[in-house]
This record gives C-alpha cells, structure tokens and sequence, in this order.
C-alpha cells in the first residue's frame, strides 16, 4: 500500500485515530509518519493536534490539488491550511467554507454554533443560539424533573420564537 | 462542597481573535505588534472592575525561569515561551486570571479557581470577554461561532478543565478503560505533570473536547457531571485503599521522608506528595491542608524554585532547596 500523504513510498505505519468517538484510519511510509509527529509510536498523539489534522485535511474525498484561490485577505490557499493544520484568518472559513465543513464535522460532529455570540453577530443569530441554549437547557430540566425551572424555560423560548 | 479531596482545580479558557487581522500563524511583527497594544489596552483601560489589578508583562523581557516558572503554574502553556514577537501577558495578581495574546489565538483568556467552580470561572471569564467585544472586533461567524486558528476550538471557543487527583483509580488501573469510555462523551482525560498514562502524582485533567454544537453552559454541565462521578469513583476506591496497611504503610512513610530528607528529586517529592495528599484527604494523617500540600507541588517545581530564588539553581541546589521547602512546611505538624 502506498503512503496516503506522499503516494510514492511504501506505507509501513498504520496511524487510528478516534477524533470524537469517530475512527479515522491512515497508512503512512516512515518519513511522512515522522514529518507528522508519528515518529515515535509512544508520541503524545492530542499534544500535536495540528499535524494530525494536517493530515486528516489531506486523506480521502479531501484530495489537496495544487489550486491557485488563494484568500484575499491573508493570501492563503486551501493547500496551505491543509498543509500546517492552521486557518490562516478570520476570511478563510468564508473563502473555503465547504472544503473546511468536512473536517469540522468530523472534529466536532456538528456544523453550527450554539452558545454565544459575539456584538457583530446578526440579531437573529443571537436570539437563534439563545433560543437553541434555552432548549438544551429545557431538556436538562425536564430530565431531572425541575418543572418549574423547565415552565419558566418553555415561556421565555417562546418569547424569543415569536421575535424571529 | 467543592470537593477538594478529589478535585484540585478548575480552568476555563475561551480563544478570541480581531476580525481584522490575520491569524497570528500568518501574521508580521508589526501586526502582533499592534494586536498586543489593542488587546492590552481594551483590558486595561475596558472599565472592568479588575482592570487596575492587571499586569502587563512582555514575553520577551522575562528570563527562562521566570518563563517556566508561569507554565509549572498552568498560567500560560508551554508553547507561548518559544520567541515570537508581540506575545504578551495580563495577569491578575492573584494569579486567578491570565490573558495570553498572540498564542495560537490572538486572545486566550484563561480563569483558574481552586476546587470544582466551573460556573464562577466562566462567568469571570463571560464578563472579561463581554468587555473585550465592546472595544474589539472579533471574529465570529454566524454559523461556526468565534472563529479560531485550529477548527478544534471553533463555536464557543470554550475549553474548560478540571484537575484531579485520582491516586486509587491509577492504583487499581483503571485510567484507560475510564479515559477511553469519556472519549465517547466528548471530554478527554489526560496526565498533567510529566508524559505517560500514569503520571507520578495521579494528577489528571479532565476536558471538553467539543467546542461547536454545543454551548457553554451544556458542556459545562456535562463536564461538571462527569467530574463528581469520576470524584465519587475514586472516593469509593480509596476507601478499601486506605483500609490496606501497606497504603497506610506507604503514607506514613512519604511523610517521614519528606519531613526529614535533606536532598529530593522533584519526582520523588511528586510521588510522596501524591502519596500525603491521599493520606490527608482520607485522614490517614490528620491535619495537614490539602491546600498546603497542593501550594507544595506547585512551588517545588524546578523553574518554579529558581524563579522564587531569583537566580540559577544546579539540579543538586534544586534538590536541597526543595527538600529545605517541605522539610519547613511539614514541620508545623506532627503525625
């Protein structure tokens, strides 16, 4: 079997790793499992979280070609975010948002914040994700039978829906 | 209630950046430069109440010591000591709160509180960040939330922490079924103070690992959870534990040594203190705080005695300092 980073040597290093309860699978030759931080099999695999995603941008369906959109505030090219597992800046999740929902999904099993949002975020965003906090919340309640809470709860959700 | 026999301390750090400027792994100096000047007057001159109590610190003029020394104590990591330009430092002077700019985020606000507070940490935390959003302009997105460097802490930004100290469960081999098992509810549970899976001290931080999707307060929730039931496990194991005459034996003994030894290497002195710590906890030895032992593992580590000592220690200076340390502090109470 070929490397999955370089596709010209023999893979010899079988790398698993469980991202969030999701088994990713990757097969390396010894100098990109060492470029990567793997060279080492008792490496502390989650302190170098970023070469680890640097791979994981480069495996599969999410095949890095060498493409010249670059983005316009930072000059960064999806090869290069893949490459150092860094976003270059706050315009790249909009310049390369699809070929980023991938990974993000697989990071984090979601695709949209809920919680805070920050003073420039949308009006309606922010009644969304307070909306969204209410209900875990609600359902928090009602699992650990606090009625009273999940009354007071139920009512304020509903005067935010009514807002949107 | 916070549960201090078992749990050491909480941290909760939220990562920001500023809409317009790049992320620091694609940022000039001049830009750190001035991220550094904007967040570091939006602290200090934002109106919050702690605002006087911050100080300024730049990276570049602190020695290796003094450096380390604010990594053993968890205030920065270890990655902001590597020389880069613009990293500065705001920390309360209790040391509760630290704000890392140009780390791996422009921002990284940081709350440290002893025992189990989660809820107090981040509404500290809350109110800071709140502060900063009036004077800066940061970087959020309204489906993937506050937009980081690395996508492991898009959405809330959010990671909090929980340390603990889980002697028994390492005793009895329990730590990786147990950190495999929370894996799968989306925290992680990993050794602090020093590499491996069974740490000299039994020291354990407990973490959310997912940022995006869910909010603040349910993953605090949830880690709150987990950590009273990882706390009422280690409490029932310790009961046997301690019951054992060799566990009783073994406490007794990390004592004697640490009252009396005149030279000790910082991992024997973290495996007798974990050792003590159990022993005060479960009132094999009576009437040493816990808090003192805790004071005692973070002073006696090696940056963190010299930086104290304002000046270069040789790692046998280091042993005697140490050993003089404890020797000092346990002298107070007989056993």
């Amino acid at each position: 079997m070929l490397c999955q980073s370089c596709q010209k040597k023999q893979a010899t290093t079988h790398i698993k790793s469980v991202v969030n309860g999701e088994v990713t699978e990757y097969n390396l030759c010894p100098e990109c499992a060492k470029k990567m931080g793997y060279g080492n099999i008792f490496a502390d695999f989650s302190t170098d979280f970023s070469s680890l995603l640097g791979s994981i941008f480069g495996v599969g369906q999410q095949q890095v070609l060498p493409d010249a959109k670059r983005c316009p505030e930072c000059g960064s090219t999806f090869a290069d975010i893949a490459r150092n597992g860094k976003v270059g800046c706050a315009s790249c999740y909009d310049v390369f948002y699809d070929r980023l929902l991938p990974t993000i999904r697989r990071i984090h099993g979601n695709t949209e914040h809920i919680g805070k949002a920050a003073s420039s975020a949308d009006e309606s965003v922010r009644i969304k994700n307070e909306a969204e906090e209410l209900k875990q919340q609600l359902q928090q309640a009602i699992d650990e039978q606090e009625f009273e809470k999940a009354a007071q709860l139920r009512d304020r959700i509903k005067e935010l829906e009514g807002k949107q | 209630m916070n549960n201090r026999e078992v749990i050491i301390s909480t941290r909760l750090r939220l990562a920001r950046n500023l809409k317009n400027y790049p992320f620091p792994c694609r940022m000039t100096p001049e830009q750190a430069q001035q991220v550094a000047k904007k967040v570091k007057e939006a602290v200090l001159d934002g109106g919050s109440v702690l605002a006087n109590r911050f100080k300024y610190i730049d990276m570049a003029e602190l020695t290796q010591e003094q450096a380390v020394s604010l990594v053993e104590k968890h205030l920065i990591s270890p990655e902001f000591i590597s020389e880069a330009p613009g990293r500065g430092l705001l920390l309360l002077d209790d040391e509760t709160v630290s704000i890392m700019i140009n780390e791996e985020d422009h921002i990284r606000l940081q709350v440290i509180m002893d025992g189990l507070d989660l809820n107090k940490a981040y509404d500290i935390a809350n109110k800071l960040d709140t502060m900063l959003d009036e004077t800066l302009s940061l970087a959020f997105n309204d489906k993937l939330g506050y937009l980081t460097q690395c996508p492991t802490n898009l959405g809330t930004g959010m990671r909090a922490s929980v340390m603990m100290h889980l002697p028994a469960l390492q005793e009895a081999h329990a730590m990786g079924r147990i950190a495999e098992n929370l894996s799968k509810l989306g925290l992680t549970l990993r050794g602090t103070y020093g590499e491996g899976s069974e740490p000299k001290c039994a020291m354990y931080q407990l973490s959310n690992q997912v940022t995006l999707g869910i909010s603040e307060q349910t993953a605090i929730d949830n880690l709150k959870n987990i950590a009273l039931q990882l706390s009422s496990q280690e409490k029932s194991s310790r009961e046997s534990l301690v019951q054992n005459i060799k566990t009783r034996d073994a406490i007794s003994r990390s004592f004697g040594i640490l009252r009396y030894a005149r030279l000790i290497s910082n991992d024997e002195s973290m495996r007798l203190l974990s050792n003590l710590r159990l022993g005060a906890a479960e009132g094999v030895i009576k009437k040493i705080p816990l808090e003192e032992i805790d004071k005692l593992i973070r002073e006696t580590q090696p940056a963190t005695l010299m930086s104290n000592a304002g000046k270069r220690l040789t790692p046998a200076e280091r042993d005697s300092a140490r050993a003089e340390m404890i020797s000092k502090a346990l002298s107070k109470y007989a056993v």
